[in-house]
């Protein structure tokens, strides 16, 4: 165990050397593409979630007419119905004056135009149908589905998420030919080291270990580069977005990663360069004499 | 110890290097190889680590049959010998001390033992005082003197030498087959190809000639 053990010392200390800072770099950059498009899409989504990024119907009730523990007792029971908010009107004017800029608005009516209100979150398949079948119920006044908005942003967040996991495989792919070029070039290097190892009884894991080490230290270095770079692209834009935010009375900024997925990130790239070196190896190494 | 059975070696192209070669050598033997250039000396003393293997026939080394070997079994086989090269196959990047420590940095010895051993590897053979010194620094009979501390520093049971002394003046060439009878008078065997006859008679050890790939 103890031999193992430096011998894997050993070969982490040789692999240090073996990282080129200049490939950490290259790596580095070409991760924090999708690693800074993961943060901003998580960081719209938060906010896209909060605004109702699922399918919802607005159901404005007569005010003479309805008997609102009814009409929910009617909402709650259909199958269609994910979930189900009462917003009594007073509470409606009360959110509408809190928006940034409709206050003086609000103050200036003299009563409350709005009306009592439930809001039904339902799947997209059903929006329309239960849109339609609510309308028919006695005591509804107007229905409001927001199909099309749902959609577009759905359809949106579906094509930017595509598109980043395209990006992230590109890239990926870039990090492994990066990393099998270095680690080719490196064998090329110690062709000598590794002929003359091999004559005098190293194992293929004895030579090959610190070329697996070089190809998942680069790998996380140039992970751990990516995320320092998304971190401070994201605290440069954060000061021009806060402003813009408060504008609208929000307090939205774009949000590192959380601590797994920086962790995952992180692991991710290693093991890409772990793989990088991997390929590279078992070509290369058997090319050099003796077998 | 080693023994050759009806071995033969064909390359691909169908040159045909041993032909029909049987021979063995007993513990703490040591035997000089002769022939001329292209005699197949190298390619005899090859088959023993199992850099090349026997087309037909059977090379058996300490009791494991080389040609029938896994590939991944070769590296255990070749720590048991201790390998000289005519080019010695010295790194030029590491020192002297570095050198003779490559083989210990796959053995189980603790860093401590096997510093010890590199150095007393280099006390056998006359360098101790070159271990900070770049092999290049060192003239052809110590560079040769260094890799014979390498191939000894893991105390093999078997030395194998293929031309160590071409190359050198008389003189260095003496010594470094002094060196290789000193290994053998401790109960080392040792096999060595050199192609001058005139020096390794004057030893009185065994010879084995060989001419056109077949042992006279």
């Amino acid at each position: 165990m103890k031999a193992w053990l430096r011998q894997h010392r050993h070969a982490f200390a040789r692999a240090l050397p073996r990282i080129e800072l200049l490939n950490v770099v290259v790596i580095g950059v070409a991760l924090a593409l999708p690693a800074g498009g993961y943060a901003l899409l998580e960081s719209v989504r938060a906010v896209a979630g909060r605004l109702a990024v699922e399918p919802q119907i607005s159901v404005f009730l007569d005010a003479k007419r309805t008997n609102v523990d009814a009409l929910g007792t009617i909402l709650k029971r259909d199958p269609r119905v994910v979930r189900l908010r009462y917003i009594p009107r007073d509470q409606a004017l009360k959110e509408l004056g809190a928006v940034q800029g409709m206050g003086e608005l609000v103050a200036a009516l003299g009563r409350n135009p709005l009306p009592d209100a439930y809001v039904v979150t339902t799947s997209e398949e059903n929006l329309e149908s239960l849109a339609k079948d609510v309308a028919k119920i006695p005591g509804v006044a107007q229905v409001q589905a927001d199909a099309l908005w749902a959609r577009r942003l759905a359809t949106l967040a579906r094509l930017a998420r595509t598109a980043l996991w395209l990006l992230a495989g590109v890239l990926g792919a870039a990090l492994i030919a990066v990393t099998f070029n270095t680690i080719r070039l490196q064998i090329l290097t110690q062709r000598d080291e590794i002929e003359v190892s091999k004559l005098i009884g190293a194992t293929d894991g004895f030579i090959r270990r610190p070329f697996y080490y070089a190809g998942l230290l680069q790998g996380l270095a140039g992970g751990a580069l990516a995320l320092v770079i998304v971190g401070g692209s994201l605290a440069l834009l954060n000061r021009e977005v806060r402003l813009l935010a408060e504008s609208y009375g929000s307090d939205f900024r774009f949000a590192f990663p959380r601590e797994p997925d920086s962790v995952a990130f992180l692991v991710l790239a290693g093991l890409l360069g772990w793989l990088g070196a991997h390929l590279s190896v078992s070509r290369h190494l058997k090319e050099i004499e003796p077998r | 110890m080693v023994s050759f059975s009806a071995v033969a070696k064909r390359y691909r192209g169908g040159e045909e290097a041993l032909k029909e070669v049987t021979f063995s050598v007993e513990p703490g033997e040591l035997v000089f190889i002769t022939g001329r250039s292209g005699a197949g000396k190298s390619t005899l003393l090859k088959l023993i680590p199992a850099i090349e293997r026997p087309s037909s026939g059977a090379v058996i080394v300490n009791g494991q049959n080389v040609g029938a070997l896994k590939g991944s079994a070769i590296p255990y086989l070749r720590r048991n010998l201790g390998l000289v090269f005519q080019d010695q196959k010295l790194l030029y990047d590491r020192s002297v001390f570095e050198n003779v420590m490559l083989p210990l940095a796959f053995s189980t010895h603790s860093t401590n033992e096997a510093s010890r051993r590199a150095r007393a590897a280099l006390d056998k053979v006359g360098l101790l005082a070159r271990e900070r010194s770049n092999p290049i620094q060192l003239s052809g009979g110590e560079q040769q003197r260094l890799a014979i501390a390498r191939a000894v520093v893991n105390r093999p049971s078997i030395l194998i030498a293929d031309e160590p002394t071409a190359n050198l003046d008389a003189e260095s060439a003496r010594r470094i087959v002094d060196i290789f009878v000193e290994f053998n008078q401790v109960g080392v065997t040792v096999l060595i190809a050199t192609h001058d006859q005139g020096l390794v008679t004057q030893y009185g050890k065994r010879l084995l000639h060989l001419e056109g790939g077949r042992v006279q």
